[in-house]
């Protein structure tokens, strides 16, 4: 007999807990049939009051009933989501088979070409030119590529999105206070929770499936950082530029992006190591790249392939911050002298 | 308030009719969350302390009427929070008032739109910030061309136009430098070659020059008034320091918290300051090296005495004095154009040299 038994027959609701018919899954304790000690007093739980009533649905249907319910709505959403995010796929592949068919003796000189043009520092290049040595050199290089590809993609959509939606969230304190707990919550849910709803939303063998887990998660720094860049921008400038008749676009494109920059830059910073953290753990997802060798390291215990996996994604966050911070830090000095 | 004296001409301008450029009429600018229900209360003559205490507002301005003339230099003085810059920024309507009107050629500039304001500041006002507000991040050139961008002009004309008052202005070389580069006298000069390229009719000075040292802020006022004398334009210039504010004003206006406390041509208010606060500002005044023979002078009656010398109304006590080695048993005839327009003797100058306080007022002659 359970304990809240008597409690629904004194408010005469025992018919009503009758009507349902449907046999209960026992919880562990009455399948092992033991009695409760005098001090033992259940919490009136899901589970407890079904015993008690079989009317009210045990915790387990309440996640099947959300289960459910996802579904149910599932093909609504697609129909929406679907849609937008298909370029996100299209570029994530094509970025995919550039960076793995394009021959290493070609691609690799472009790359550290590219970083000697977003640095302009000799020695970051250098740098850049060795660990890509060691990639080829280990059979690493593909799986760096496909890293890469992923992180090249997802940070320019980063961009591409984040910086706009700083530049309203600086221009209005509403659109600020909406946005500010949204990239909290983004930023504090632990990685693997952005994981759950994605997989719902996408079938496991979409490239979209992780873009969106690690544009959800890389995004939240270039936007905080716009937004802070653009108020932090010299009131007396401002003032200056609405006294000389500038209208919003003169004044954003040519005085407060300008005089944001080096803040804007370090939010693209953080961003593009923030993508290369969530590509690891999007493998899970069918990411590929040298997040996949680390899953089948901890999956079948194979240490050492892991433990150069690991090693390689250690180089290739180096590199990242390197190239980047040397470019953030082109803008610094350039911008420092002007204070 | 204290009307200018007929009689009495400004030191620097030629005499011409002028007409009223600006007209500031029963401006009131409160601060705070219901700006619109204090003005009854303001209106009604509640102090700035008693408003900030009882309904937590800050009384801006209160009931502000200036005429500017055309072509003059309307210098507005008082201490720090006594609404100057607040004063100056609804002329552009950086601010916006509680009350009142700004009427500018006879427009009111609080009723234009939006894009009618910006038409009106890049083409008929420009204004000079006390913190300079170059863009940090343009040349020199640039900055200083900003109105003539901002318009859409082509670039060969920005940059010849700019290169034009560069030049004037002594920074010749220094037009693909960054602000940064340039000390902060050559900093405000690029402030004032922004506000000449645009060709505007009127230029705002929020105490431009005060953030500079006395040495250059005494050459920035001479390059202001050489200026002026070529370009007549109608100047706003608010400035803290009385002797700036005597060296540069043809109509000097002086706040304190927030109203108009006097105004008029600064010699009569340096002569009947109606205030105690006025006095004290006056007190400290190299009188001798400020006034000027026409404002202390008496007028001229026929009789001359024939030891009379002739001096010019528009030099100082100073240079009088200087004229005849300080003897005090002279007397002068104020003559202009050959014709005597007053008398003078050295006993009024000395006179005229001692502060008077404002009760005494009556008494002069
Ligand atoms: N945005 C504002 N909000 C509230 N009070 C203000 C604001 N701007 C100015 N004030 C107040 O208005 C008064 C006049 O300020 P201001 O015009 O800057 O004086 P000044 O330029 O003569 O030093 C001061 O008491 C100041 O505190
Ligand atoms: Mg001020």
């Amino acid at each position: 007999m359970a304990t809240y038994t008597g409690f629904f027959d004194m408010l005469g609701l025992r018919d009503w807990c009758d009507s349902e018919k449907k046999p209960s899954l026992l919880s562990l304790r009455n399948l092992k049939g033991e009695e409760l000690a005098w001090y033992e007093f259940p919490f009136p739980s899901l589970d407890n009051l079904h015993s008690a009533c079989n009317a009210i649905p045990q915790t387990r249907d309440m996640t099947a009933g959300l289960e459910t319910g996802f579904l149910t709505v599932r093909p609504a959403l697609r129909t929406v989501l679907d849609p937008l995010t298909q370029p996100l796929s299209w570029a994530l592949d094509g970025a995919l088979t550039l960076f793995t068919t394009t021959p290493w003796w070609a691609l690799v000189p472009i790359i550290c070409f590219l970083c000697y043009r977003v640095s302009r520092s000799a020695s970051v290049t250098v740098l850049v030119a060795v660990f890509m040595a060691f990639f080829l050199f280990t059979d690493h290089y593909t799986y760096a590529m496909q890293t890469l590809a992923i992180i090249f993609v997802c940070t320019f959509i980063c961009v591409v999105l984040g910086v706009p939606m700083g530049i309203l969230m600086s221009k209005s304190d509403t659109t600020q206070r909406v946005v500010t707990p949204i990239l909290d919550m983004l930023q504090t849910l632990p990685t693997f929770v952005y994981l759950i709803p994605l997989i719902f939303l996408f079938k496991i063998t979409e490239p979209k499936l992780y873009g969106m887990a690690i544009i959800l998660y890389a995004i939240v720094p270039v936007v905080r950082l716009t937004n802070l860049g653009i108020r932090l921008v010299d009131q007396s400038v401002i003032e200056a530029a609405h006294a000389y008749g500038l209208d919003s676009r003169q004044r954003l494109l040519g005085v407060e992006i300008p005089l944001a920059l080096p803040n804007i830059m370090a939010g693209v910073n953080q961003t593009i190591m923030m993508s290369l953290a969530m590509v690891v753990i999007a493998s899970l997802v069918s990411a590929p790249g040298l997040g996949t060798l680390v899953l089948d390291g901890i999956n079948n215990l194979r240490l050492g392939v892991g433990f150069v996996a690991g090693f390689a994604i250690v180089l290739l966050a180096i590199l990242l911050d390197r190239v980047s911070k040397a470019a953030l830090d082109r803008i610094n000095s350039a911008e420092a002298k002007l204070k | 308030m204290i009307e200018t004296p007929q009689n009495v001409k400004s030191p620097h301008q030629p005499e011409i009719d002028r007409n009223v450029k600006i007209s500031v009429r029963n401006l009131y600018k409160v601060f705070g969350d219901q700006p619109e229900a204090m003005i009854e209360f303001v209106r009604s003559g509640i102090s700035k302390t008693e408003l900030l205490e009882k309904y937590h507002h800050v009384l801006g301005l209160n009931d502000i009427n200036i005429d500017m003339m055309d072509g003059e230099i309307t210098v507005i003085m008082g201490l720090s929070g006594s609404g100057k810059s607040t004063l100056i920024r609804h002329l552009n309507r950086l601010i916006e008032p509680t009350a009142g009107e700004v009427i500018l050629d006879g427009e009111d500039v609080l009723k234009l739109t939006e894009t009618e304001l910006r038409e009106v500041r890049r083409k008929r006002m420009s204004m000079v910030f006390q913190k300079f507000a170059l863009f940090p991040h343009r040349t020199v050139s640039e900055n200083a061309a900003l109105s003539l961008e901002v318009r859409g002009d082509d670039l060969g004309e920005q940059q010849s136009e700019a290169q034009y008052w560069l030049d004037r202005l002594g920074l010749s070389g220094f037009e693909d430098s960054y602000p940064y580069q340039l000390s902060g006298g050559m900093q405000q000069r690029v402030g004032i070659a922004r506000a000449l390229c645009a060709h505007s009719e009127v230029m705002l000075l929020d105490e431009a020059f005060s953030a500079l040292d006395p040495i250059i802020r005494s050459q920035m006022q001479d390059l202001l008034l050489e200026l002026q004398r070529e370009l007549n334009k109608t100047i706003v210039f608010i400035t803290h320091d009385l002797d700036e504010a005597l060296k540069l004003a043809d109509h000097l206006v002086i706040l304190k918290d927030g109203y108009v406390i006097q105004q008029g041509e600064p010699q009569q208010i340096l002569l009947h300051p109606s205030d105690p606060y006025i006095e004290q500002f006056v007190s400290d005044i190299n009188r001798a090296r400020v006034l000027r023979v026409r404002s202390v002078m008496k007028a001229y009656d026929g009789e001359v005495r024939p030891d009379a010398i002739m001096i010019d109304p528009d030099i100082t006590l100073e240079q009088v004095i200087e004229s005849v080695n300080g003897d005090t048993s002279k007397h002068f005839v104020v003559a202009q154009d050959d014709n005597p327009i007053g008398v003078l003797s050295m006993h009024e100058i000395m006179i005229a040299m001692v502060p008077r306080r404002a009760s005494l007022d009556g008494l002069d002659p």
